[in-house]
């Protein structure tokens, strides 16, 4: 077992570092005030091929992993997790066509994600179906060639900029199996029918877009069906799999991030005559937050290379979300306390860590849903 | 065009703390993260500049160890064809006459029609590589570059002055041209060019066949310190429009800046 990142890797680290401190922190603030990410830094990244890093090349991809992929988010979060969301999340669903869609599917799709000339979604969640995800009940009805789909959808990542948004549809009600009466369908923006509204006021990743969906009649060719008929739970189970080693990446990002920050500030920051550095207390809690960084980053790096082998280990995958998502929120909240009365005050970066940190332990699962898993694979269904 | 550029993998100044080795003499590198000088980054663009426009084949060196090599990947990266890396144990500390022969040596008998490096490097700092390759090589040397074109089988580049002036020069290839900072704006590695560079060669040179004899009594470092904490310091503290009011105020009362 090595636990050395390739070369390759480490460009691709670097790389994806540089971009971030180049570019990102020109506009981390006003993206977060204004809550936008500048199309700019759209385009840019997608020229640098940070879109589509584990779509195979024949879709325009680089060919790689999901841990090099994890790579670059650690390192865009380290830099802003409000830009970090924005971009990372031009390929939000393209894990589930890439494993479900059709060969024809994933030709139209996924190359211009890639060349930045689309963005994708995918939508799940409902007003009252949130981590019960069997209680969607927005209705796909196939009449004739095309389902007519009706219903809203809640906290849609880029529900207002995407190009075309895998819905998870109630397509048949009547099923015994609460786990077999969804479907995943792939619904273009542009169609009549399909309405967004930006969700403002968001504590933390405010340049992240999200929205809230309406469906109205809104029609769409029968071929738009993903893989199966019926078996939209099971495909977003492993969907899951592959986007929360995206969500960990996340949550160690914004850590070492915060680690940075604070790091900075204890060995400048002068108090009764010396660095606070010098201070046992302080040495203390610079030690506890990097052994959580780095706890979290193996536990994610492993559970991320082994799904690069083909092995979805759904219990480790889990433990590095939920780990990752605490790890986030306790790193920047130590790092908020450690800049004291400064780190309060929205001129310092840690004030916007510090709310962007939670989403972590919130979205792609919560860390209560996460705990669920890891306990279930253990005790079985108890 | 034949083009090669010099780049060298220096400590990241911006990440950590530079120490003195318990030598005295040279600096601590032992944990400290690397990354390639600030102005090997703008030589290497400018390099890659002028083979886009005028066409021919880049070659990246570098004097350094096997973890170096990632300052030649960078190059191999964004645009250079091949990479050259020369090294060996003796060169560690060496002193820039001893540098400059591996150099010369690393270029061999190729005849490159221009040679690019940065002006100067961010940890030593002496500013003497390229000249002193120039010199090696027995052709034309500018140093402080800060615009430069080439025409056919000249170059005309801009030195940097004092004071912001800038001087002109037209210049017989080949040549060594010495690159000041903001000639250009480096372009980001993309993903694509890191897959490249992983099918470009990058040779391996062994530096034992340099003969540095005649340059080691060149120059040598007695002593290596930090500077002293200036007498009277003053660390000014509050919001940043505080700060500058107060930064001001200052500069006012000491008279002759503003």
């Amino acid at each position: 077992m090595s636990f050395n990142l390739t070369s390759e890797q480490i460009d691709i680290q670097k790389a994806a570092r540089e971009f971030a401190r180049g570019e990102f922190t020109k506009w981390a603030r006003e993206a977060d005030e204004k809550e936008y990410c500048p199309e700019v830094l759209y385009k840019q990244a997608a020229e640098l091929g940070f879109q589509g890093i584990f779509f195979p090349e024949e879709y325009g991809g680089a060919g790689l992993g999901y841990l090099e992929f994890c790579l670059v988010i650690e390192e865009f979060w380290r830099v802003d997790p409000g830009i970090g969301q924005s971009l990372g999340s031009v390929v939000f669903g393209s894990d589930l066509l890439l494993t479900f869609g059709s060969e024809e599917q994933k030709k139209k799709y996924l190359p211009p994600i890639t060349e930045g000339e689309a963005i994708m979604a995918a939508a799940i969640t409902e007003a009252d179906a949130g981590s019960d995800v069997t209680a969607v009940a927005t209705r796909a009805v196939l009449d004739g060639d095309e389902w007519v789909i009706n219903g809203t959808k809640m906290f849609i990542t880029n529900g207002n900029l995407a190009d075309y948004i895998i819905l998870y549809c109630l397509t048949d009600p009547d099923n015994p199996s609460r786990h077999q009466r969804h479907s995943c369908i792939m619904v273009e923006t542009d169609r009549p029918g399909f309405s967004a509204n930006k969700i403002h006021g968001k504590m933390g990743i405010r340049a992240s877009d999200t929205a809230e969906l309406s469906l109205t009649d809104l029609r769409v060719p029968k071929e738009n069906l993903i893989g199966e008929r019926g078996e939209g739970f099971a495909q977003f189970m492993a969907f899951f799999n592959r986007t929360r080693l995206h969500i960990a990446a996340q949550g160690i990002g914004v850590a070492q991030g915060a680690l940075d920050m604070a790091t900075r500030h204890v060995k400048n920051r002068v108090q009764f005559g010396r660095p606070l550095a010098a201070l046992q207390a302080v040495q203390f809690k610079i030690a506890e937050m990097a052994t959580k960084v780095e706890a979290s980053r193996s536990l994610l790096y492993r559970a991320a290379s082994l799904a690069d082998q083909g092995i979805f280990d759904h219990k480790l995958i889990a433990m590095a979300k939920w780990t990752a998502g605490e790890t986030g929120v306790r790193v920047t909240d130590e790092a908020l306390q450690l800049h004291g009365g400064y780190g309060y005050l929205a001129e310092y970066d840690i004030e916007r860590f510090y709310r962007d940190a939670k989403i972590v332990e919130l979205y792609e699962g919560t860390k209560e849903v996460e705990k669920q898993v890891i306990a279930r694979v253990i005790l079985g269904k108890a | 065009m034949k083009i090669a550029v010099f780049v060298k993998h220096v400590p990241d100044v911006a990440e950590a703390d530079l120490e003195v080795a318990a030598d005295g003499r040279t600096l601590k590198g032992a944990g400290l993260p690397f990354e390639m000088n600030e102005w090997d980054r703008f030589a290497l663009e400018e390099a890659v500049l002028i083979k886009d426009e005028v066409g021919g084949d880049l070659t990246a060196f570098l004097i350094g160890d096997e973890a170096a090599e990632e300052s030649l990947r960078r190059c191999l990266a964004v645009g250079a064809d091949r990479a050259v890396r020369l090294w060996d144990e003796a060169l560690s500390g060496a002193n820039p006459f001893e540098i400059a022969a591996a150099m010369r040596g690393a270029v061999g008998d190729d005849n490159y029609d221009l040679i690019l490096c940065g002006a100067q490097s961010s940890d030593y700092g002496y500013g003497m590589g390229g000249p002193l390759l120039a010199e090696a090589l027995g052709i034309n040397s500018v140093a402080l570059v800060n615009k430069m074109k080439v025409e056919g089988s000249k170059v005309l580049v801009t030195r940097e002055l004092e004071g912001g002036w800038g001087e002109e020069v037209e210049v017989n290839l080949p040549a060594v041209i010495s690159i000041q900072t903001g000639i250009n704006e480096p372009r980001y590695v993309s993903i694509l060019g890191i897959k490249k560079a992983r099918k470009k060669p990058i040779d391996v040179l062994d530096g034992a066949g340099v003969d540095l004899s005649s340059e080691g009594g060149k120059l040598v470092v007695e002593s290596l310190q930090a500077p002293p904490l200036g007498e009277g310091a003053e660390f000014l503290e509050g919001s940043p429009e505080e700060v500058a009011e107060r930064c001001l105020a200052l500069l006012k009362e000491a008279g002759g800046v503003l």
